[in-house]
């Protein structure tokens, strides 16, 4: 039955995908492509265009796209169901255990190296999505028709609203994207 | 911290709703927006206590956004805490997607569409950095040379060697396990939770 096979293929891939977003693209590609031929490898690259694209992990997007497509709504609804079930479950014990051990003291240590390690992945995040962004070649080349400008002066501005202004997130990455859609109407 | 759980609930349901629909670009990306709203704007959760989650949220395996959502949730307002702020991190993404699965080749080569999500990128990074950036000052604070290596190990490991999180993260708790038990021999008095 589809909507079974839908909802335990997506436990699979949510169980499995330690370390979030492209961790789990092999997992989806062996499910999906591989194990069920429910996409074909053509469909799986514009399933990633989209979802590069479109707000939301990748694997709730992969859930819902597939499911979609497969089984129509219902579908979408078991795939998605089943991908954050472990995850829920997982993450619950996790924050449990966090919130009744935190204050002893081998806990404290753990977490107190922890911290400057998420904030180095959380740079590592951001410069995933910049460089490409700023260097078409998507290495840090300077040579000139490698360095889109544009990007580069939206990079700075909504820095500067964020430090300066204070202005919220939201209207920061809004702002850049109408700035884009207007500048590109205007130079072509 | 003394608000109505419905409050609390609404709160967190229309945060993660509205946080999740603009998430272009991947888990840390709602990760720095929801300790915007949270720690810098609610003031609900502390820095500290943020970074601890984020390390949790990753640590679990799925995607990082609902990961962040269940911790925070569960934080906040427990059980229904994580219901209301997975309906919140999922909504978003399904209903953009059922969309996109019905008009999906109009939507890869509409102008305005590319032209709003490259700019968008960019917005994307600016709100990456910035967070870091007041992260990074947080950890110097606590003037610890070590702290400060293990940062640049650890970004390092990720980004240029790229080693999978989950490994860099096993790996520093180890090295805290270690380095709190040398500490606690050499002061054993100091050993208690500060």
């Amino acid at each position: 039955m589809i909507y079974l096979q839908l909802f335990f293929a997506f436990m699979q891939i949510g169980a499995f995908s330690f370390g979030g977003g492209y961790a789990a693209m092999p997992l989806i590609e062996s499910q999906v492509i591989d194990r069920y031929g429910w996409l074909t490898r053509a469909d799986f690259a514009d399933l990633v265009t989209i979802a590069e694209m479109t707000p939301g992990p990748i694997a709730i997007n992969a859930a819902t796209f597939v499911g979609n497509l497969t089984a129509g709504i219902p579908g979408a609804l078991c795939a998605t169901t089943g991908l954050i079930l472990p995850p829920c479950i997982f993450a619950t014990v996790l924050a449990y255990l966090y919130k009744k051990y935190k204050d002893l003291s081998l806990m404290q240590g753990i977490l107190q190296s922890l911290r400057p390690t998420v904030v180095a992945l959380i740079l590592t995040a951001g410069l995933r999505i910049l460089i490409p962004a700023v260097f078409a070649d998507g290495t840090v080349s300077p040579a000139a028709g490698n360095v889109n400008v544009r990007t580069v002066v939206y990079f700075l501005a909504a820095l500067l609203c964020l430090r300066k202004w204070k202005i919220s997130p939201i209207k920061v990455m809004v702002g850049c994207g109408v700035a884009e859609v207007i500048v590109s109407l205007v130079l072509g | 911290m003394e608000k109505d759980q419905s409050h609390i609930l609404r709160r967190l349901f229309f945060s993660t709703l509205y946080l999740s629909a603009f998430t272009f670009g991947g888990g840390y990306v709602i990760i720095t927006l929801l300790k915007q709203k949270f720690v810098d704007e609610l003031h609900w959760i502390d820095e500290e206590e943020m970074l601890d989650m984020v390390a949790i949220a990753q640590s679990s395996p799925g995607p990082i956004a609902v990961n962040g959502a269940i911790v925070i949730g569960y934080k906040l307002a427990g059980v229904p805490g994580i219901l209301v702020s997975v309906l919140g991190a999922v909504i978003p993404p399904f209903v953009t997607l059922t969309v996109i699965s019905f008009f999906y080749s109009a939507f890869k080569t509409n102008y305005y569409i590319q032209h709003l999500l490259s700019g968008m990128t960019a917005g994307v990074s600016a709100v990456i950095i910035s967070v870091v950036w007041d992260m990074m000052n947080g950890v110097r604070r606590n003037k610890d040379a070590l702290l400060m290596a293990v940062m640049v190990i650890a970004f390092v490991a990720n980004y240029f060697l790229k080693i999978n999180a989950v490994y860099i993260i096993l790996a520093t708790a180890a090295f805290g396990a270690v380095r709190t038990y040398i500490n606690a021999k050499k002061h054993p008095r100091e050993g208690g939770a500060p």
